[in-house]
């Protein structure tokens, strides 16, 4: 019988949330690492009961934490991430140059095929790879060292890498997405990058197409269609169907196209999910009525899935990480809010309920499907 | 060989698996930097917790006092007061207060 494993960051600690398939009862595993930071957690797909977590604080700094048993027992592994050569300056807030200074691990994304190798997605943004499990590190620094890099900026969250996306056909492909300085692709294994930023229009830069200083909230890829990209920018919802070279915009009717996560169904490559913010200054849903739309045609047209979730005084966020799908025939969709909800939908987003309630905010939701 | 006692802050002898007081061997002058060395020597976990791991340097909400002095901006060959030396007082290893 198949089950499901929802790894959830939250502010002060990991969740472990297990079900069987039918995903209505619920046994809940945690407070893990209490008290720190849980940027994100994520299974190896190559092996399920490997599972690589952030841990952080603003007192002690970075953790690296790793399980080999599906998350009953972890041990912490490398934590030391060093800028690659003379680490350099990008933008500061008010313009000036600022030096490099690593934060934190956002984001971990684990080799498709060998549990020991893993990227990390860091602030002040750059990617790290490991090739033993997570012990050392190395950077791959063809992407901070991008003749733009210099130039990149912070947005309001910090300069961060929080989205890798691994090509599942073409191995050598990898996606990253930062903020705010947009996405960028690598064609040879991470040493080389090229941003792909064209098409995106951001008001709130000097030029409104520039090639990099776009804020990239999420981006996102089906397995079976890997040449075909989805993202969540600061405002406007977009899509690219030649592996980011252009994008065009698919808001459609989406009652207001900022927002943080999207995600696509396991089956269905042109159903994908929203979550509408009402806007960059309230980090809230719309009339606190919260909502996922989703769209079956690749987006352009969106429906409102509400049945199930707060329709009154909800006034939560959904964090760019904070949405997965599973791989069940019916295929099971997950998001946390800042309001320490966790929801899950088995039917596909028609109707949903709430796994918790009352966890510390939620940063990040993966999900591994196992059998 | 001098053996010191180090409280530690909740969150690192959680992350440790330690308990909040342990005892360390310091080999010559009780320094702040050589009972950190020891530390961190015998509980590697804690390296880059308590100061940088890369430039050494205390990190910004970690705090030290001992025998209520804050040798929190002490250079880490400052000598520590004797009863630190003799085990008869703790380094505290504090967490500073932050975040509301």
């Amino acid at each position: 019988m198949s089950r499901v494993r929802v790894l959830v960051g939250t502010r002060k600690g990991a969740f472990v949330l297990t079900a069987d398939g039918a995903r209505r009862d619920w046994a809940v595993s945690g407070p893990h690492f209490a008290g720190w930071e849980i940027y994100h957690l994520k299974g190896s797909p190559a092996d399920p009961g490997r599972i690589y977590a952030s841990q952080s604080s603003g007192w002690f700094g970075q953790i690296i934490q790793r399980s080999d048993d599906g998350g009953t027992t972890w041990q912490p592994v490398g934590k030391d991430f060093v800028y690659d050569g003379i680490a350099g300056t990008h933008q500061w807030y008010d313009g000036t140059p600022h030096p490099w200074e690593f934060n934190r691990v956002w984001h971990l994304e684990p080799s498709l095929a060998d549990p020991d190798t893993v990227f990390a997605g860091v602030e002040d943004a750059a990617l790290f790879k490991s090739s033993d499990g997570g012990m050392t590190w190395r950077e791959l620094s063809g992407l901070r060292q991008h003749t733009t890099g210099s130039t990149w900026q912070p947005g309001a969250g910090g300069m961060c890498l929080h989205s890798i996306l691994l090509d599942p056909v073409d191995l050598a492909r990898i996606y990253t997405a930062i903020s705010a300085a947009g996405a960028f692709r690598s064609d040879d294994g991470g040493e080389s990058w090229l941003p792909i930023n064209r098409g995106l229009r951001s008001a709130h830069i000097p030029d409104p197409e520039a090639a990099v200083g776009h804020c990239v909230h999420h981006i996102a890829l089906h397995p079976s269609k890997p040449e075909r990209l989805f993202m969540q920018k600061h405002w406007d919802v977009m899509r690219s169907d030649d592996a980011g070279a252009t994008w065009h915009e698919i808001s459609g009717d989406l009652p207001t196209d900022f927002g943080f996560v999207v995600d696509i169904h396991a089956h269905e490559p042109e159903t994908v999910f929203v979550v509408p913010i009402k806007s960059d200054q309230e980090h809230f849903p719309l009339d606190g009525r919260l909502a996922v739309y989703r769209s079956r045609s690749g987006g352009g047209d969106w429906e409102r899935l509400g049945k199930g979730l707060p329709q009154q005084d909800c006034y939560v966020n959904v964090l760019r990480d904070a949405m997965a799908v599973d791989t069940l025939d019916q295929c099971g969709i997950y998001f946390g809010t800042t309001g320490g909800q966790v929801f899950v939908s088995p039917d596909g987003g028609n109707t949903w309920e709430a796994i918790v309630q009352n966890l510390p905010a939620v940063l990040s939701v993966e999900v591994q499907t196992l059998t | 060989m001098s053996d010191v006692r180090v409280e530690l802050p909740g969150g690192l002898a959680v992350l440790a698996r330690l308990p909040r007081d342990v005892v360390v061997a310091v080999a010559g002058p009780v320094t702040l930097g050589a009972v950190l060395d020891a530390l961190e020597a015998d509980h590697p976990v804690l390296r880059g917790t308590i100061r940088h791991g890369v430039t050494g340097k205390r990190r910004p909400f970690i705090r030290f006092f001992a025998c209520q002095r804050d040798f929190s901006h002490a250079a880490m060959n400052a000598a520590l007061p004797e009863p630190i030396a003799s085990g008869d007082e703790a380094l505290l290893i504090v967490g500073a207060i932050a975040g509301g």
